[in-house]
């Protein structure tokens, strides 16, 4: 047994780590879903979901529930291979594009086989993410073709024109930081990052400022959100390119759209915000235990709100989580070899989500593009912009070198 | 049998499958679909070959910018399904005999092959990034300018085309 696992470790690993990976991703798919309405909600003055389970957190299952049992009806007329392929193309793609994150600066040996916390360690990383990103259009543009509706024949219109657009601004956004690491190579780009060990100083948005707002802005655009969801304008479109679409091929879309949000979150936290490094500097040493006192502070907080929740399921839910949180955080403050483990990926997630959150923030707070407002921004304003970053980043590199 | 030998071949059919079904496809949008997965299966053999660089952009040129205007197109005219015309006279008189022929070449080369064929001297390490851009901005400066040159009076003619109506 033991022989065929070290044999077979170079298949076997990936494949669990795939299976981890698709679970965790799924999961906070659907917690985002119920930020998401949280966030918003309370922007608007409103509760969001309240009423299953507590503070609605049981809101996604039933959600969940709901897409599998829903009838999947087929409009008259559709372009069959489109129609089917689309929602397929559109969420395999969102999930691929996660296989090349690096989630945390380890490398551990398993039956004998060393692998990362990634799935993929590639050289061309940040290519292989672009040529997804260019792949993921036919999702919209096959949707909107294939389903036989004027509505969803416009929103695929107007999405495929959107991303060939921003996808040379986010392209071009990037090359800043590619003259910097001097690599395509996600994990490269970090390690650079980390070089000065002067912490928070040393990561790539204070000398690419221009190319992170840039790249933010271009990303959002690319995830079809606010402001630049034309694609799936309400009051004009229905639902723009899923329109036509209902049940597990809707949610299908639905998934590949979060996926993707969490891909330019994980994105922008790698290349601008120095991915799992701590924004203090190596002497703070103290600093580590940063992660145990949250967790501790959010469990307190917990049992302070659970036991004076209106269910009884949620006075038993919410104290119950909180202690488990107490324990975690305790097993950190006995374990230093633990605690030392979850550093990386802790401030990676902690970065992640808050791109996440600012996503959801500017739902709550913009009003959408007009759509020729859309195309002078991106041609006019966006790409000049970016091709300047490239100049600038290029002669400070050439007159002073690197930082 | 190694696993990329069996790869390359899962490719290839791929590859010629997508091209036969780029002609025989009725509707523009499915031929459209067809050539995109050739480009694809081709990106995947640059990979096997080793030509990480070559494979992402073969990927983010051709099957993400052009093919997607090429849909963009087809979707904004709506054209429909393409009629089907008999063999004209060049095709019956032109085009099959020169297939025939370009077969009959194909074959007597294949049969007088000794099996193998020489491998390209490797220059440097193609396979890195650095080393190709090295080559493509320093050694073949001029070439790549020139190229570049030819697309910018492309690009002139089609905005000449499109002013014409005014």
């Amino acid at each position: 047994m033991n022989e065929f696992l070290t044999h077979y470790a170079f298949l076997i690993v990936p494949i669990i780590k795939v299976a981890i990976l698709l679970f965790l991703v799924l999961t906070v798919d659907a917690y985002l879903t119920w930020l998401e309405r949280k966030v918003v909600a309370h922007i608007q003055a409103r509760w969001g979901p309240y009423r299953v389970g507590p503070h609605g957190l049981l809101q996604p299952v039933a959600d969940g529930l709901k897409f599998i049992l829903k009838e999947d009806p087929m409009p008259a007329g559709v372009d069959k291979i489109a129609y089917f392929l689309a929602p397929f193309l559109t969420l395999m793609l969102a999930l691929t594009s996660l296989a090349v994150i690096p989630f945390g600066p380890q490398h551990f040996t398993v039956w004998g086989y060393e692998t990362y916390v990634s799935i993929a360690d590639l050289n061309i990383s940040l290519l292989v993410l672009f040529a997804i990103t260019a792949l993921g259009v036919y999702g919209v543009v096959l949707a909107g073709w294939g389903s036989n509706s004027k509505y969803s024949l416009l929103g695929g219109l107007r999405s495929s024109a959107q991303m060939i657009s921003y996808e040379l601004a986010l392209t071009l956004s990037v090359v800043g930081v590619l003259l910097l690491a001097g690599s395509f190579s996600l994990r490269g780009i970090v390690e650079q990052q980390a070089q000065s060990s002067r912490g928070l100083l040393g990561w790539n948005i204070f000398p690419q400022i221009i190319g992170f707002l840039c790249f933010f802005t271009a990303a959002i655009a690319e995830t079809n959100r606010v402001p630049f969801d034309l694609p799936e304008a309400e009051s004009e479109l229905v639902a723009g390119f899923h329109t036509e679409y209902a049940s597990m091929k809707f949610a299908m879309f639905f998934i590949g759209e979060y996926t993707s949000m969490l891909t330019v979150s994980c994105l922008c936290t790698i290349l601008f915000f120095g991915g799992w490094l701590s924004p203090f500097p190596l002497s703070w040493t103290f600093t580590q235990f940063l992660p145990a006192v949250l967790l501790i502070l959010f469990g307190l907080w917990l049992i302070y709100d659970g036991i004076r929740y209106e269910t009884l399921f949620g006075r038993l839910l919410l104290p119950g989580v909180g202690v488990a949180l107490l324990a975690l955080g305790g097993a950190l403050f006995a374990f230093p070899m633990i605690n030392g483990y979850i550093q990386g990926p802790f401030w990676f997630l902690a970065k992640v989500f808050v791109f996440l959150f600012a996503y959801i923030w500017m739902r709550g707070t913009l009003p959408r593009f007009r759509y020729d407002q859309l195309m002078s921004f991106g041609w006019k304003l966006l790409l000049p912009v970016s091709i300047a970053n490239v100049v600038l980043t290029a002669a400070a590199i050439f007159f002073w070198g690197k930082p | 049998m190694n696993a990329s030998l069996i790869i390359f071949f899962v490719l290839a059919a791929v590859a010629i499958f997508g091209a036969v079904s780029l002609i025989l496809q009725r509707e523009p949008i499915h031929s459209a679909l067809s050539l995109i997965v050739v480009m694809v299966a081709l990106a995947g053999l640059y990979l096997l070959l080793g030509a990480e660089f070559v494979a992402a952009v073969q990927i983010i040129v051709y099957g993400g910018a052009i093919m997607v205007l090429f849909v963009f197109v087809i979707m904004l005219l709506n054209a429909g399904e393409e009629e089907r015309t008999d063999f004209s006279k060049l095709a019956t008189f032109g085009g099959i005999p020169l297939a025939l022929a370009l077969a009959g070449l194909i074959a007597a080369a294949l049969t007088r092959s000794t099996g193998y064929l020489p491998a390209a001297a490797p220059h440097g390490d193609l396979t890195s990034t650095k080393t190709l851009s090295m080559l493509l901005f320093k050694d073949f400066a001029y070439p790549f300018e020139l190229t570049s040159f030819l697309i910018l009076v492309a690009i002139l003619g089609a905005i000449v085309l499109a002013q014409r109506e005014n």
